[in-house]
């Protein structure tokens, strides 16, 4: 057999996307920065409210609006509460949120994306219709009329910002599915027997994945600043719950009076998560890209 | 020897531009208008057959029909009009979109010609394979893993191979797991759609043997597309030439690349790069094709191509006529004939 | 035959980086093409054939680098040539045609602009002449109706036809080499034959040398002169073409031969080829990277290739080819 060649074995699934991934991370330090930025995000999420020095919501008026000292390493606002203990609790609540939203459109967008590249036709037009119809609103506006709507709920955030995102998964989804509709591997999953609903989800969805999950970390980015956005004019999340968008709309009312400590924290806080998934999505998407594989 | 597969005026027409939108189409059902918009004659009144154990060619250039003709024989598209009997079994009346839970689906299964395209890249080669097996044969457990491995060794696919995911294979083994996968559940007919085309020479040599071995092995029919002629004439009992849609000549393999009888077939084989000849053989064709978009049944498709071509062309369009082995649709086939043979 | 060759590769060797390693995909390759003179470079995937006609026309991937030799145009080395002097020399004195003609064309100008370009760079067109000069080089490749065609996009016309244009571009400048690097896979074989036709007829009348690169050995024998076989990064042989298919000296040649479906009678008759390829990012690959799967292989074969004579008809890199046909002259005699 002269074609089976004397190759050496090269590793197959986990083994091969871990040395991959470290592979990337490491020929990019900046995908590596971000990587041990998100992992201490989760842990911060994670462990914060165990490790912080100070109850997040106990207010001490006495020590109102202190500046960042060796006791309160952010300052106090202005009820007295330790800021830097709020930022650190607040990182679970908006983890959660930028979470929790993105798996939900992806299953919204993807799902109803991939039906509708697949199958053309009339699903094709009826999500297509849906999804131009959500882009007919600017999307903030849209996002806060549905808060605005169903209530003032951590809820109601996840799926205004699910909403709001779904025309973008959905479309990617569907350009990806209709590529893969006629490729050589789905008339051979015909040929073998398979129902169309079986090729969608075993044929077409596990190869549109990978592209959504590069998509997902960016909209995670996107999820935290819309809850953020939120919160600042009054629709989010309600006070005292600790999230960076009330700490930062409670906190900008101090900036004139000199107190940006307030308002500095929390903000600096939005813009490093902010910042990390995005360039995570950076090194993800070098991760997918089967042009960067050997 | 008894007919495997019997194909019967089979034609196959796309509307031009994918046709009227759906609103148009609601419409119609309601006002009942007829359809008058242009279409493409792919595949346009195609009959032939394939008996038991052959192996039957079909050769055509891009846009001949022959990749439309194949996707309708394996039931991936449906045909305009036509029948395809299976055995007994008339396959055109069920439509292709259900076609895949048919108990009949395993009797047809295909090759194609990019193991690596036809391969979804998240399969390994096991799941490749154990897939039809799975569900035209509901095996599971160790009985699908031995058939697997059975089926694996027969293509000379070494076992250790089945865990590699389509693009850690070199272009043979790839294309020896396409093969596994189509053969696993035992089809009647196996259509090889260019199985060699993206593959090295030396590499073609050891699956064409492998292919002919397999045939003789487990009395399959095949029927093998290519464009590749000198891969044909050794592979191939009989061989179909298609042009525009038609079957333009049939015949045994050998005594078509011999004594082509259709012009068309002869430029082709004029076209075929020898080892022991130079390029003088000057029969080469001239312009483009006719448009396939409702051509006018009079005119002989290969008109305004054809070294010759006189006033009989354009009026009446040539049938297939037989010469004992041999079928050629063509005004003078007569002319290039052997010797002289009676018309049947 | 004049004595200076139009192209002279000499020891010519190109190594690429890659993740797993480097790849040493090209070593001591030489051949020269003379003028006037159509060679073939012939081989399978891997061997080469490719990154050679790269690596002189300077466009090699940026992991790619020539680690050694030269390619001599005239009197400029290529391969060692300033960015300046490759810009002016590429397209006047040596053009390059690709296997996918649509993809080779840029997709949003129109064909005729596209050569016009050639032709006021390269040709020494004026600008205001240019477009009529476009539409005569479209006639010249035998595109009917040019007026109109030069408007087209690529995107209008057939495979073929887009092949045609890209011999005008590659001709436009009327250089003295045109590598054609497989011009024709992907293309009806009746499109194949006229595009040939097309490309010997327009060298003969240009007096321009060509290389061709293919896989297709039967393809190469009808349309050249000579045929350069590659095997793994190395020319293993290098003769007249009817001299190679009748007297193979190579092992790998004579199997490549055997394995070509034209020379069989039926199936059981074609021979496959024994073993693969090695994997070119060892680096403990043997002098001859062909012993390992070679049948005639002895022990002088751990030793460097021999060079052959310069200037030979014939030139076979074995220590133990196939013998050479009776000699019946001394000027005959075999490297």
């Amino acid at each position: 057999m002269s074609d089976i060649a004397v190759t050496p074995r090269p590793e197959g699934g986990v083994a091969a996307l871990i040395k991959h991934s470290r592979y990337i991370i490491g020929e990019n330090p900046v995908t590596g920065f971000a990587f041990g930025l998100f992992v201490l995000i989760v842990l911060a999420a994670i462990l914060g409210p165990e490790l912080v020095p100070y109850n997040p919501l106990q207010s001490d008026t006495a020590q109102a609006l202190q500046p960042p000292s060796l006791h309160h390493w952010c300052g106090t606002d202005q009820l007295g509460r330790d800021v830097f203990s709020r930022v650190v609790v607040a990182t679970r609540l908006d983890f959660f949120i930028a979470v929790a939203s993105v798996v939900l459109v992806f299953l919204m967008g993807g799902l109803a994306g991939v039906a509708a590249g697949f199958f053309g036709g009339w699903t094709d037009r009826i999500v297509g219709r849906i999804a131009d119809t959500i882009m007919a609103f600017p999307l903030f506006v849209l996002a806060m009329g549905i808060v605005a709507a169903l209530g003032n709920t951590v809820q109601n955030i996840i799926i205004a910002t699910a909403i709001v995102n779904f025309p973008l998964y959905a479309r990617i989804a569907r350009a990806e599915a209709n590529i893969r509709r006629d490729a050589g591997f789905v008339e051979a999953a015909r040929l073998s027997g398979n129902a169309d609903w079986r090729i969608l989800g075993f044929q077409i969805l596990p190869n549109v994945f990978p592209i959504l999950v590069v998509q997902m970390s960016l909209t995670m980015g996107y999820a935290i600043l819309n809850a953020a956005g939120l919160s600042f004019i009054g629709l989010g999340v309600r006070p005292p719950t600790p999230e960076w968008g009330i700490m930062v709309a409670e906190g900008a009312t101090f900036m004139v009076s000199g107190e940006w400590w307030n308002a500095f924290f929390p903000g600096a806080a939005l813009m490093i998560a902010v910042f990390c998934f995005n360039l995570l999505g950076d090194g993800l998407r070098d991760m997918v890209d089967p042009r960067r594989r050997t | 020897m008894t007919t495997m597969l019997d194909v019967a005026d089979v034609s196959k027409l796309f509307p031009v531009g994918g046709g009227p939108g759906a609103w148009a189409r609601l419409k119609r059902r309601f006002t009942g208008g007829v359809e008058t918009l242009p279409k493409v004659y792919a595949v346009d009144d195609v009959s032939f057959d394939i008996a038991k154990g052959e192996t039957v060619g079909l050769v055509g250039e891009s846009g001949c029909g022959k990749s439309t003709l194949v996707r309708a024989l394996t039931r991936l598209v449906d045909v305009s009009s036509g029948s395809i009997k299976l055995g007994a079994r008339e396959l055109a009346l069920k439509p292709s979109r259900v076609f895949a839970r048919d108990r009949d689906r395993a009797r047809i299964q295909m090759v194609f010609q990019d193991a690596g395209e036809s391969v979804n890249p998240r399969f390994t080669g096991f799941d490749a394979i154990a897939d039809p097996l799975r569900r035209l044969r509901k095996l599971r457990g160790k009985a699908l893993k031995d058939r697997v491995e059975t089926v694996a060794r027969q293509c000379g696919l070494p076992l250790q191979l089945l865990t590699r995911f389509p693009h850690q294979l070199s272009g043979g083994q790839r294309a020896r797991v396409g093969i596994a996968r189509a053969i696993a559940v035992e089809p009647d007919l196996l259509v090889l759609d260019e199985p060699t085309a993206a593959l090295d020479v030396s590499v073609q040599v050891v699956i064409l043997q492998l292919l002919q071995r397999l045939k003789r092995e487990f009395g399959m029919s095949y029927l093998f597309v290519s464009h590749d002629l000198s891969v044909v004439r050794l592979l191939c009992d009989r061989v179909l030439v298609m042009y525009l849609g038609k079957i333009v000549e049939s015949g045994p393999a050998t005594e078509v690349f011999e004594h082509p009888l259709h012009p068309y077939t002869q430029a082709l084989v004029a076209a075929v790069p020898r080892l022991h000849d130079d390029a003088a053989a000057r029969l080469r064709l001239i312009g483009e094709p006719r448009s396939p978009i409702d051509p006018d049944p009079n005119v002989c498709r290969f008109y305004g191509r054809c070294p010759r071509g006189t006033d009989t062309c354009k009026i009446t369009m040539p049938a297939l006529r037989s010469f004992g082995a041999r079928q050629v649709a063509c005004h003078f086939a007569e002319e290039f004939l052997p010797q002289s043979k009676s018309v049947s | 035959m004049s004595t200076e060759p139009a192209l002279s590769v000499e020891g010519l060797s190109v190594e690429f980086r890659t993740r797993s390693g480097i790849v040493r995909a090209l070593d001591n390759v030489s051949f020269a093409v003379n003028k006037g003179e159509t060679i073939a470079l012939v081989g399978e995937s891997g061997s080469g054939k490719s990154v050679t006609a790269y690596a002189v026309m300077g466009i090699l991937d940026p992991a790619g680098r020539v680690s050694a030799g030269r390619a001599m145009l005239g009197g400029l080395d290529l391969l060692a040539a300033t960015p300046r002097q490759i810009a002016d020399v590429r397209g006047r004195q040596i053009a390059m045609i690709f296997q996918n003609p649509r993809t080779a064309l840029n997709p949003i100008r129109p064909v005729g602009r596209q050569i016009a370009d050639v032709l006021v760079r390269h040709g020494n067109v004026l600008r205001k002449n240019a477009p009529a000069a476009a539409i005569e080089m479209l006639r010249a490749v035998g595109i009917t109706d040019p007026a109109r065609r030069a408007k087209a996009y690529p995107f209008e016309m057939s495979g073929g036809m887009c092949q045609r244009v890209m011999i005008a571009i590659a001709l436009a400048a009327k250089p003295s080499l045109l590598i054609a690097d497989e011009p024709t896979t992907g293309l009806d074989v009746t499109t194949q034959a006229v595009i040939m036709d097309l490309v010997s007829d327009l060298a003969k009348d240009l007096g321009m040398a060509t290389i061709f690169i293919t896989h297709d050995l039967a393809l190469a024998g009808q349309r050249s002169a000579r045929i350069v076989v590659m095997h793994a990064g190395h020319v293993v042989e290098n003769a007249p073409t009817q001299e190679l298919f009748a007297h193979p000296r190579h092992p790998y040649t004579a199997e490549l031969i055997a394995a070509t479906p034209d020379s069989a009678a039926n199936l059981d008759e074609l021979a496959a080829i024994p073993g693969s390829l090695p994997d070119l990012r060892r680096t403990d690959l043997p002098p001859c990277r062909y012993s390992e799967r070679c049948p005639r292989k002895i022990d002088a074969c751990a030793q460097p290739l021999p060079h052959g004579v310069p200037g030979a008809a014939h030139i076979v890199a074995c220590w133990n080819p196939l013998p050479a046909r009776i000699i019946t002259t001394p000027t005959e005699s075999a490297a």
